[in-house]
């Protein structure tokens, strides 16, 4: 069983229904107990970072999550969900995350040239610099469903995609058994549904 | 690069689209979860539902619908029709859309854009705008194009996107069945104005119209369309074939 972590932020209905899709079980927790014999985690997340980790670690999610990846259980986290994987994000102010991935979250502003529209949103081809079992089924162009305007950096050594938005945006990272997507894999066709299947397999 | 989004638009009454026609291998052209379906199979980059019931039992019933869309079609659901609340955001967010388009219910209370941005981030409200020239100025017209509210329409959606409104539809009533191609001079004074999404409503009659609007405007995100899906006029699949021929980026 995959426990998507219901921690009160966003609409999750897609996510279940996506897994459900590809005939994986999952089942929206806010359980400790039911995380903690959960197969699979799947951390979600949308809107802002503070909110949503003040939401985590108020509920204690935080810590089972933590301890959880910690044992090897394999974590996915979805857009915000992989954003609250690293250390800290400076999306108004600065805010403590998980830690389970090394880098931080800035604004895409930073970087990308002044005529980029922000948020970065719609589908986007992603690249890979080096391989990784979450895309074993993808062949050919693989475009995904973006939407947001803060990115994950300073994290080169994670880095298992990007996408071309005025540079290289972090789109995907990995530490060992834990897995985050900038992207929406619920959101993205076939590849989206393939990246799921594959973290079911892991 | 991010690429050009297609997306083919339906209107939902009582829970049926209006105005299916035949596609091979589609048996029930009005049942909106197979018409999504078929759309998404064949490239739509994302939906975009009117729910066009006025009755509270239409409503309930347009609910059921779209839950099951969402959970058969994993592209982005855009979900308009009726919204002026921020109950009726939470009421489609619940059942599945990932986005809401207002209109009518924001000219009404312009503070429903900045309160649902709050609650919902700016990525999830769509602002559509229904203009129309008057007397050479763009101007805004509110209930499906009937009532002319004599806003200005580069002022309105300047204003729309400073209270938080994520994307811009853009529905020229001028150019809106017509199909003679989209409104580009009224695009291009949007899309000067605003950096976020514009997408393009009104006048597609042919794949072309498609390379025409990205090439003369390339600040432009999407085109939407909905009668020259629906009668099958053009599939989605020819419009990216010969966007891509043109070197315009898509999602194939």
């Amino acid at each position: 069983m995959i426990a998507i972590v219901d921690y009160g932020v966003g609409n999750l209905f897609s996510l279940v229904s996506s897994f459900r899709a590809i005939g994986a079980e999952a089942k929206l927790t806010s359980d400790r107990k039911e995380i903690e014999q959960a197969d699979k985690i799947v951390l979600p997340g949308v809107g802002a970072f503070e909110d949503a980790a003040k939401k985590l670690f108020a509920s204690g999610l935080a810590e089972v999550v933590v301890a959880q990846a910690k044992q090897g259980k394999p974590i996915l986290g979805i857009c915000l969900g992989m954003q609250l994987l690293f250390e800290k994000s400076y999306e108004y102010g600065e805010h403590r995350g998980l830690g389970l991935i090394k880098g931080e979250i800035r604004p895409i502003a930073d970087v990308v040239p002044k005529d980029y529209k922000i948020p970065h949103i719609g589908w986007n081809k992603l690249e890979f610099p080096k391989k990784n079992e979450l895309f074993r089924y993808l062949v050919g162009d693989n475009h995904v469903y973006f939407v947001h305007s803060y990115y994950a950096t300073k994290c080169d050594e994670s880095v298992i995609a990007t996408t071309e938005y005025g540079g290289a945006i972090t789109a995907a990272v990995a530490n060992k058994n834990v897995y985050g997507c900038q992207f929406h894999p619920e959101k993205s066709g076939e590849v989206g549904l393939k990246i799921l299947k594959a973290f079911t397999e892991v | 690069m991010i690429t050009k989004r297609i997306i083919p638009c339906l209107d939902v009454k009582d829970g049926r689209v209006v105005k299916g026609v035949n596609f091979s291998g589609l048996s029930d052209v009005s049942d909106p979860v197979a018409l999504g379906k078929y759309y998404s199979d064949h490239g739509a980059d994302e939906l975009v539902f009117y729910d066009i019931t006025a009755s509270g039992e239409g409503r309930s019933i347009f609910a059921d619908v779209l839950r099951a869309v969402a959970a058969n079609v994993f592209i982005p659901l855009t979900v308009g029709g009726g919204i002026s609340s921020l109950q009726d955001f939470d009421r489609v967010l619940k059942c599945g859309a990932d986005k809401v388009s207002v209109n009518s219910g924001a000219i009404r209370n312009p503070q429903l854009i900045y309160e649902a941005a709050k609650l919902y981030g700016d990525q999830c409200v769509v602002l559509s705008v229904d203009v129309k020239r008057v007397d050479g100025r763009f101007t805004v017209f509110a209930k499906g194009g009937r009532e002319n509210t004599g806003l200005d329409a580069l002022d309105w959606i300047v204003r729309g996107v400073e209270n938080g409104a994520g994307e811009i539809v853009v529905n020229s009533i001028d150019t809106d069945g017509v199909k003679g191609g989209f409104d580009l001079e009224m695009l291009k004074a949007v899309s000067d104005r605003v950096n976020v999404p514009v997408i393009a409503s009104g006048g597609a009659g042919k794949a072309e119209d498609f390379v025409a609007l990205f090439k003369a405007l390339p600040k432009v995100d999407a085109g939407l369309a909905a009668s020259i899906f629906h009668f099958g006029e053009v599939e989605i699949a020819e419009v990216k074939e010969i966007l891509a021929k043109a070197n315009i980026p898509v999602r194939r």
